[in-house]
């Protein structure tokens, strides 16, 4: 069991990583989701992987498996769960309002920070 | 009394919630209403500084649980004045943002007492995983706020701002996950017990977790190479968010100081020093990336963020000298450069509204109005940041110099200070000689909207800060001397949180 939590994590922060790093937003956003998915299911492993062993005190029971790591990762989900949200409604308004999905800064170079200035036709989409 | 420690996080939460589900219709209100609630928060801010002067820190357990099991507030020294500068700042925010800047989008205020709500947490919070949700709620209030006004630009900074911050958040999972899974606690008296006596095997995991969780604070505070994420922010995002954003970075530093000062001190075995190879040398690239930053600097903003860089490389130098000295010196930055860094920005975006569509692009213009005015407030603010005499920046840079004479480093950290200082007043003197002398021919831009008189106020206000700060240098560095001494106190604090039969059993299981 160890050895398949252990790849899962590691697996899944390798694909998250690679896809952070790359230049358009889609993929950076599933990037983040696969990165929250390895950390919590990390998190859920630091207080041992134990298998069958309840959490609350319960009578006749003398082994228990650690309960604070899961409401940590309770907590963990809801958070990233509304980033996520979050993340996708910003890359979204800033497609189209750009016309653009890079995730770089370099497309809005030409641009200038003087909203009142900005030019009425969104630039054309450049050649990835 | 003791109750008095959780209002910093309540009273803007609660007024956050009023003003989205009272007055969400009216802007007037809720100006009153923000105002109204951010100078009670100094208010509540200065009476906890009062009640924590005695040098004894207060727990304050929510739900009354027992401390390493409940959720704890922690009050001392640093935790208050920290709230004090960031209760005094947001003030000094909000009264400029309701000059017209919360009217160019919705929910301003909202958003900024949520953010207060954050920030004021993060500085009380006893517990490394609720520093963590305190750093959320923080962030996610600043992604708001950031983006508040709207524009292209904007958002594309935002989702990169985003991005590197939820990378940051997940790192600090596993640090906080890597520490459990060892010491098996993450309440900070707690941990401040049993890191060293964490089985010898499973040092370097603790270590490891120690070392990731630097790593987040060294992005929240903009620390090379994990600075790039501020310059682009800072500039895009509206002149009093950056302002309020000054206090952001030094959340990061507060960070450092209380888990590597007080919680991972000098006693604390394996981890004693864990972070301190890595600081000064990092800082030292901050200070001459910020410098050289500046150089290449084409608007003022760009300069400002350079500059708050570089002082975030002389604040972190400190912080990495570290002892009794340099923490002193590191909580005077710290005061310094929050509000010399906030006035310029707010001094950026007044020169800015008054050259039109130049905007604060570095090029000769017409001269603006109120001119000498504003030319000589943005001469005191540079001569602030830069550290000249006799701002309150030449006094803090003088602690920090004579703080790190003992380290080993102290030639570099001398050498490259001072060359980089000069390099940092040439960038400033190239840019307002060309803002300010370099005027051509011409009437200046006309006001577009009545003027006001309050924004330049504040701006002003904040200038008058950082010379008051160095006027009453003395008093205040006693004050700080005595925060810094309570910080490195691990076992008072400890005694505090956990009571006194916590520290008895010095020997391993």
């Amino acid at each position: 069991m160890e050895l398949l939590v252990a790849s899962a994590i590691g697996l899944m922060t390798a694909v998250g990583v690679y896809l952070m790093l790359r230049l358009t937003t889609f993929p950076v956003v599933i990037g983040l989701g696969f990165l929250s998915y390895a950390v919590n299911l990390y998190l859920l492993t630091m207080g041992r992987l134990t298998v069958d062993r309840p959490p609350i005190i319960t009578s006749g029971i003398d082994a228990y498996s650690d309960p604070l790591p899961q409401a940590l990762v309770l907590t963990a989900i809801v958070i990233s769960f509304g980033m996520t949200a979050l993340i996708v409604v910003i890359a979204l308004r800033g497609f189209l309002e750009t016309g653009s999905d890079r995730a770089d800064l370099e497309a809005s170079a030409a641009e200038d920070a003087d909203a009142d200035h900005r030019t009425a036709a969104p630039p054309p989409e450049r050649a990835r | 009394m003791t109750d008095l420690i959780a209002l910093p996080t309540v009273l803007p939460a609660m007024t956050a919630a009023f003003l989205l589900l009272a007055v969400r219709h009216d802007l007037t209100r809720q100006r009153f209403v923000s105002v109204a609630a951010t100078a009670a928060l100094l208010v509540v801010a200065i009476a906890l500084y009062l009640v924590a002067s005695d040098g004894e820190p207060r727990p304050y357990f929510l739900g009354d649980w027992p401390a390493p099991f409940g959720i704890v507030l922690v009050l001392d020294r640093l935790s208050a004045t920290m709230l004090v500068l960031a209760a005094a700042l947001a003030l000094c925010v909000v009264l400029y943002a309701v000059a017209g800047w919360d009217a160019r989008g919705r929910h301003f205020h909202a958003l900024f007492q949520f953010q207060l709500l954050g920030i004021n947490g993060a500085f009380l919070t006893g517990d490394v995983f609720n520093l963590f949700v305190f750093f959320e709620v923080m962030l996610i209030a600043s992604y708001g706020l950031m983006l508040h006004g709207g524009g292209a630009r904007r958002l594309q900074a935002g989702f990169q701002y985003v991005t590197i911050n939820l990378v940051a958040s997940t790192l600090f999972l596993f640090a906080v996950g890597l520490i459990y899974a060892v010491t098996g606690t993450l309440n900070m008296a707690d941990l401040a017990v049993k890191a060293p006596r964490a089985n010898p095997a499973d040092a370097a995991l603790l270590r490891t977790g120690a070392l990731l969780l630097f790593l987040v604070f060294a992005i929240k505070a903009a620390l090379v190479p994990l600075h790039w994420w501020l310059p682009a922010t800072y500039a895009a995002a509206s002149a009093p968010v950056a302002a309020l954003f000054a206090i952001m970075t030094k959340v990061g530093a507060y960070a450092m100081l209380r888990v590597y000062g007080t919680v991972l001190g000098a006693d604390a075995g394996p981890l004693a020093g864990v972070a301190g190879p890595w600081i000064v040398p990092a800082a030292l690239a901050t200070v001459a990336l910020g410098a050289i930053g500046m150089l290449a600097s084409r608007t003022l903003l760009d300069l400002v963020c350079f500059a708050i860089i570089g002082s975030m490389g002389m604040l972190l130098i400190a912080i990495g000298v570290s002892g009794p000295a340099g923490v002193t010196a590191a909580l005077y930055y710290i005061v310094h450069s929050t509000v010399a860094g906030a006035a310029l920005f707010l001094l950026v975006d007044l020169i800015a509204e008054r050259r039109g569509r130049l905007l604060d692009r570095l090029v000769p213009a017409p001269a603006i109005r109120q001119h000498n005015l504003l030319g000589g407030l943005f001469l005191l603010g540079a001569m602030a940041i830069v550290g000249l005499p006799p701002l309150s920046g030449f006094i803090g840079k003088l602690m920090i110099l004579d703080a790190s004479r003992a380290n080993a480093g102290a030639p570099w950290i001398w050498s490259i200070v001072l060359g980089m200082t000069l390099l940092m007043i040439v960038g400033f003197a190239r840019a307002g000689s060309t803002v300010f002398w370099k005027t051509e021919a011409g009437a200046p831009v006309e006001a577009r909207h009545r003027e006001r008189k309050l924004p330049l106020a504040v701006a002003g206000l904040l200038i008058g800060a950082t010379a008051a700060l160095a006027a009453f240098g003395g008093p205040v560095t006693l004050a700080l001397q005595k925060t810094a001494e309570q910080t490195l106190d691990t076992a008072g604090y400890v005694r505090a949180v956990l009571g006194p039969a916590a520290l008895l059993p010095k020997a391993r299981p």
